[in-house]
């Protein structure tokens, strides 16, 4: 499956640079302000009341990161599903990020939730609730958290079979755990693709779903975003930031761990990216013209201005520069192209959520407390931390072997390969 | 592309053509049963009667065991100055110029969960802990809550309060109904309590008879609408007032139930869960083809 000059492999580097260092202080924080949450409860920890029952826990914790981990299942469609091989580089950093990206959407969620500690509810027949899109949503994303494990098994299975060493009074378990790996190697290699096509229908289905929840809002939703279609833009905005962020994600592993970056492989997954965007784009904007919503655009507002952020940065202008062939092959408007529609996303789904949420019958409004922002912070900064542990310690990063023997000799390099 | 995978791409798209013609066979019977609202309970609030004397606010304090505020508390008028919205201290709440006729001919009326025939809040539950029961009663089983307060975005009244303040067990608060009391045939502690029965309790389906005879009755001292007959499917409380009263404490709705806005996107995507398993076929076969292909170009190449 793999080309043969690719190979994933542990990134040897040292784990606590200066950024990881700076994360690490971040995620302290936001750990206190966690546990800080969990003891006083949601009104001296957030700015939520009973007009304003949501805040960017859910707004950006939840659904931004749902989105933003769409990269797994984009990511495994284009190299498993339609075997594009050469894309198989980019697999697993994608599920890695999907891995820890829904992890930590449940974690994220169990602070929002005022009663956490019934999060599994939902789970149990008795409670089932089918008409709830809320239910569904909740059901996928638990579900395929578990194909994500799954999936991700055969990267652990790589890194410790064959040398598996417990320490102490546990080593008389080693040939046992030995046997264990290898058993499920031989089955994970069956069915893998069954978790693979699995975890695609799950995404469809919970990406648009997480566009239905706000659809039962229609007379406190502002018109701009208000449409049925919700879940249609949900699940065509999810499959367009995929790939850009595997980009962004690549792009910056290898400014951070001073590998080439794959400039080649990126610029040709980025070709699908324009026109992922044409297509969220016109059908955004003809359903507004169809609604007649485009006189809300000239009344200056929040609404208007957030709205003109969105689809001027977050999607026309990455889809212009994407367009051409020439900015594609540049390291640096791949950054730029992709880190503007990771941002028109995340100000998407923050609109969707926060903006666009304006119950008629309020004095207050929503404004994130501290706790609320150190929170979301140090959760972002935690994924980073263990993304970058586990791509030190795990094979994820593909090396290009011969190409990187070039980059080792220049003295900029401080990577080799483990093992 | 050769034939075989001309093949499975074939029967693959016949696969999907048929889950998305199928289903809608059986539309009908995922329709929700209707349930016979004329004879839930109901109240109907004239709110060209009411004083705003609030006594309904202290009887339902008590009834629901709700503060410790003393009784001065509920005579105190000033409260008319700001508008409230019911939260965890009062499930209902009386504020002044109910309609729009703001400085002249000042007006009250109070403000509580509507007990809607489809309410949205029971349509949003993850868990079922909001139900709607066959007195008409929107009730709420904290035991199941999880706390996603999704009912609160759900709610077009904006009535279900949170109870942020607990770090533990927060509830939402939001009128009962008096459900115990209805259940043995009593009045609601507020209906019981008002002195000019300015509200009413009974059948539903009596009560918006009994608005209409009153419009009829008096046609210049009603605005000719019964707020809650018709909108978004009807609710179990109701109101007369003398002007428009789409203003202040009551949004304008449309007679669309709000549930079926998203019911009929979720039970589309999952009748019968076709489409998911259409997706799953159709992917499953372009794999499984794709990966032939391949195969068998492997062989050739070691071959020639």
């Amino acid at each position: 499956m793999t080309n043969s000059h690719e190979v994933p492999t542990p990134i040897n580097v040292k784990y606590f640079s200066k950024g990881a260092i700076v994360l690490s202080f971040l995620t302290l924080i936001g750990l206190c302000g966690y546990i800080y949450r969990l003891i006083v409860g949601l009104d001296a920890s957030t700015n939520l009341n009973n007009q304003f029952p949501w805040g960017i826990w859910i707004a950006i914790d939840v659904a931004s990161g749902v989105a933003l981990a769409a990269g797994g299942f984009t990511t495994a469609l284009l190299a498993d599903v339609f075997h594009k091989d050469k894309y198989h580089s980019l697999t697993r950093p994608a599920l890695l990020t999907a891995m820890l990206g829904y992890t930590f959407v449940v974690v994220g969620l169990l602070a929002d939730l005022g009663r956490y500690y019934n999060v599994w509810h939902p789970m149990i027949p008795s409670m089932w609730q089918g008409n709830s899109v809320l239910f569904e949503v909740g059901l996928c994303v638990m579900i395929y958290l578990n194909v994500l494990y799954c999936e991700f098994l055969p990267i652990l299975i790589e890194k410790f079979m064959g040398h598996v060493n417990l320490p102490g009074i546990l080593s008389r378990y080693n040939s046992l755990v030995e046997s264990l790996l290898r058993i499920s190697n031989r089955t994970l290699y069956r069915v893998l693709s069954l978790f693979i096509i699995a975890g695609v229908v799950l995404s469809c289905l919970h990406q648009s779903s997480l566009g239905t929840l706000m659809v039962i809002a229609p007379y406190k939703m502002h018109p701009l975003w208000y449409t049925p279609i919700l879940p249609l833009l949900f699940l065509l905005s999810a499959i367009s930031v995929g790939f850009p962020m595997v980009i962004f994600e690549s792009i910056l592993s290898a400014w951070s761990f001073k590998l080439k970056p794959e400039t080649k492989t990126l610029a040709s997954i980025a070709k699908y990216t324009p026109f992922l965007l044409f297509c969220y784009l016109s059908i955004k904007l003809g359903d507004l013209a169809i609604r007649n919503a485009f006189g809300y655009l000239t009344e200056i507002n929040i609404q208007s201005v957030a709205f003109v952020l969105e689809i001027g940065i977050g999607v026309i202008l990455p889809m212009v520069l994407l367009f051409q062939k020439s900015k594609r092959h540049s390291i640096k408007y791949l950054f730029i192209s992709a880190c503007c529609i990771i941002f028109g996303i995340l100000v998407n789904r923050i609109n969707v959520f926060l903006i666009a949420y304006t119950p008629p019958f309020s004095n207050d409004f929503y404004f994130p407390s501290l706790i609320e922002v150190i929170v979301t912070v140090g959760l972002i900064s935690g994924l980073i931390l263990i993304y970058r542990f586990m791509v030190i310690h795990l094979p994820v990063i593909s090396v290009q072997r011969v190409k990187f023997n070039i980059v080792t000799d220049t003295p900029k390099s401080k990577a080799t390969i483990k093992g | 592309m050769n034939k075989d995978r001309r093949k499975f791409l074939k029967m693959a798209t016949a696969t999907v053509a048929a889950a998305t013609i199928l289903p809608s066979v059986s539309e009908a019977s995922l329709e929700h049963c209707e349930e016979d609202f004329d004879n839930a309970f109901g109240v109907l609030v004239d709110t060209t009667v009411c004083i705003g004397c609030r006594n309904c606010e202290l009887a339902c304090d008590r009834q629901n065991e709700l503060t410790d505020h003393p009784k001065s508390y509920f005579m105190d008028n000033t409260v008319f100055d700001s508008r409230r919205r019911p939260s965890v201290e009062s499930y209902t709440v009386v504020n002044s110029s109910f309609d729009s006729s703001s400085t002249d001919n000042k007006s009250f009326g109070k403000i509580q969960c509507m007990h809607c025939n489809h309410p949205a809040c029971v349509s949003a539950c993850i868990v079922g802990a909001l139900t709607k029961c066959k007195h008409g009663v929107v009730s709420y089983d904290a035991w199941k809550c999880i706390g996603c307060r999704y009912c609160m975005v759900a709610c077009p009244f904006q009535i279900p309060a949170y109870e942020y303040k607990e770090a533990l067990k927060p509830r939402v608060m939001k009128c009962t109904f008096c459900y115990d009391l209805i259940h043995n045939d009593k009045k609601p502690a507020c209906v019981e309590s008002c002195p000019v029965e300015a509200l009413t309790f009974g059948k539903r389906g009596d009560l918006i008879k009994h608005a209409h005879v009153k419009i009829e009755a008096a046609p210049n001292n009603y605005y000719d609408h019964v707020f809650g007959e018709n909108e978004i499917g009807g609710t179990s409380w109701m109101y007369l007032a003398n002007k428009d009263f789409i203003n202040y404490d009551l949004p304008k709705l449309e007679e669309e139930k709000i549930p079926s806005l998203t019911e009929s996107i979720q039970h589309g995507i999952f009748k019968s869960f076709l489409p998911p398993l259409a997706l799953y076929g159709f992917l499953g076969l372009v794999m499984h083809s794709i990966r032939q292909d391949k195969k068998k170009e492997e062989e050739n190449d070691e071959q020639s």
